[in-house]
């Protein structure tokens, strides 16, 4: 059973071993609307904690999504370019922006479980 | 916050609710924009546009409303026939634009409807220059419903018949669900439609029975916005400001040709030299290439100078593309011309077009 843990920027990150899968939470995808479009990062590229990685644009707006943590991205979701509306129907799914190997796995301590990230939204409606 | 006549219905349908212009309004039902805007395209979407100003004038014993009017804008207004609707704007000396309007002859008075966000300045700015020749009655409690796109008519004609055989930018009292109402066969999607007046108590029922219509589904402010882009018109505030003249504005179809010689509108002078000697920079259409979507205030690039601005750029759900519309220098306008818009420091490759772009499909008989 992979973790998931989020942050409150409504990222989500799935971990397998030394490797994150980054997307956007359910909440995140309301939020914007309709997404048209997604900036997914190149593959070899190294990011830090933090950093503006890719962007995803709505018919109104575009949102910077940035690492949860520090490494290199190994793969991004080509699908996206085709559908991109995946990240409103699926967003925990076929919706995952990018993967990345994960250079300290401590840099995830931070983040929240499940549950926390439950609470975190359902204090902001 | 202030609240439209409609703000309990947009709850009860389900509306996401922002703050624009000092009101309460709904961006989108849950469908979503992609799907308001269709069905806009496709039937017939009801927007609450009661957040704008509505305004009479009516001429003083022994003024001319249409007269009066004209000192501050452009538009040719005496030429108005009882029940013909204009688009003008409201200029300042320099020339630019204070805001932009419409304007209905009933024959007896006139009727504005001004941007929200404008519409307390617009009233002061009348009652500063026209108080001597015109009563000047703000209307700002009515309601203003747009009912648009190409099964429109034959939505509102089941309320009201004589509507179907209306033309575009013509206006007409009717009376629906027993309340006297003012309907103009206009819009702001490029697409056939209506905008209708309602005394604010009859709102509610009146887009109940619209909604209650086949044809027609609730649509917000998002879908309005990305409408109004494909169909390249201007959003005041944005596309059009104080800096902007009608002529750099591409919006010279709106001066009167007798006025451009004439004058007599604040900044007549600038005006009538830009239509002379042409302006300095002009409002055009770009077509970004891929997917990368060029927002307001997106640098436009050639040949590594900036040489403008984009003022608005969208998601076109009707072109499944990128669009966006801004202001280049007068040498650099032709449609053709190469151009790169810079999206979050990356040069994206566009190219100048003609607006619209979808072709406008209004109704003219």
């Amino acid at each position: 059973m992979a973790d998931v843990k989020y942050t409150d920027e409504h990222e989500w990150i799935r971990i397998e071993g030394d490797v994150g899968t980054i997307g956007i939470s359910a909440y995140a995808q309301e939020q914007l609307g309709d997404v048209v479009f997604v900036d997914v990062p190149a593959a070899g590229r190294k990011v830090a904690k933090g950093e503006s990685v890719a962007v995803v644009e709505s018919v109104k707006a575009a949102s910077d999504i940035y690492a949860p943590a520090s490494g290199e991205i190994i793969e991004a979701n080509a699908g996206l370019a085709e559908t991109p509306g995946d990240v409103n129907t699926e967003p925990m799914g076929k919706g995952w922006f990018f993967k990345m190997k994960l250079a300290n796995k401590s840099e995830l301590d931070g983040l929240m479980d499940q549950a926390a990230y439950d609470a975190f939204v359902k204090g902001l409606s | 916050m202030k609240r439209t006549p409609l703000y309990e219905l947009h709850k009860e349908l389900g509306a996401r609710i922002v703050p624009f212009a000092g009101y309460e309004m709904p961006v989108q039902y849950p469908t979503g924009i992609l799907v308001e805007h269709a069905h806009t395209r496709r039937a017939a979407g009801l927007f609450d546009v009661s957040h704008m100003g509505q305004v009479r004038l009516t001429a003083k014993s022994g003024h001319n409303a249409a007269k009066a009017l004209e000192t501050l804008v452009p538009g040719d207004i005496a030429g108005l026939q009882p029940g013909q609707q204009r688009y003008t704007q409201f200029t300042n000396d320099a020339g630019g634009i204070l805001d932009d309007l419409m304007v209905t002859s009933t024959g007896d008075h006139l009727l504005l409807v001004i941007n929200a966000a404008c519409k307390d300045a617009d009233l002061a700015h009348l009652q500063k220059h026209l108080s001597a020749s015109c009563e000047i009655e703000p209307m700002f409690a009515r309601g203003l419903l747009a009912l648009q796109g190409p099964q429109a008519a034959q939505a509102l004609a089941r309320l009201a018949p004589a509507v179907a055989t209306m033309t575009f930018m013509t206006g007409a009292f009717f009376t629906i669900e027993g309340a006297e109402c003012y309907v103009t066969r206009s819009g702001y999607t490029g697409g056939d439609g209506y905008e209708i007046s309602t005394p604010a108590a009859a709102t509610d029922a009146i887009a109940r029975k619209l909604l209650a219509q086949p044809e027609v589904k609730p649509v917000g402010l998002g879908a309005r916005d990305s409408l109004r882009l494909e169909a390249g018109l201007c959003l005041y505030g944005h596309d059009i400001d104080t800096t902007t003249t009608p002529v750099e504005a591409v919006l010279l179809w709106s001066v009167g040709k007798e006025r451009r010689v004439q004058g007599g509108f604040p900044g007549a002078a600038v005006v009538q030299k830009q239509i002379a000697e042409g302006a300095p920079r002009k409002r055009v259409g770009l077509l970004p290439e891929g997917k990368a979507i060029a927002r307001e205030g997106a640098e436009i690039v050639i040949g590594g100078k900036v040489v403008g601005k984009v003022t608005s750029g969208g998601f076109a759900p009707g072109l499944e593309r990128a669009i966006a519309m801004g202001y280049v220098e007068k040498a650099q306008s032709a449609n053709g011309t190469k151009v790169e818009l810079m999206v979050r420091g990356k040069p994206v490759p566009a190219e100048i077009v003609p607006m619209p772009f979808v072709k406008h499909a209004y109704y003219r008989g």
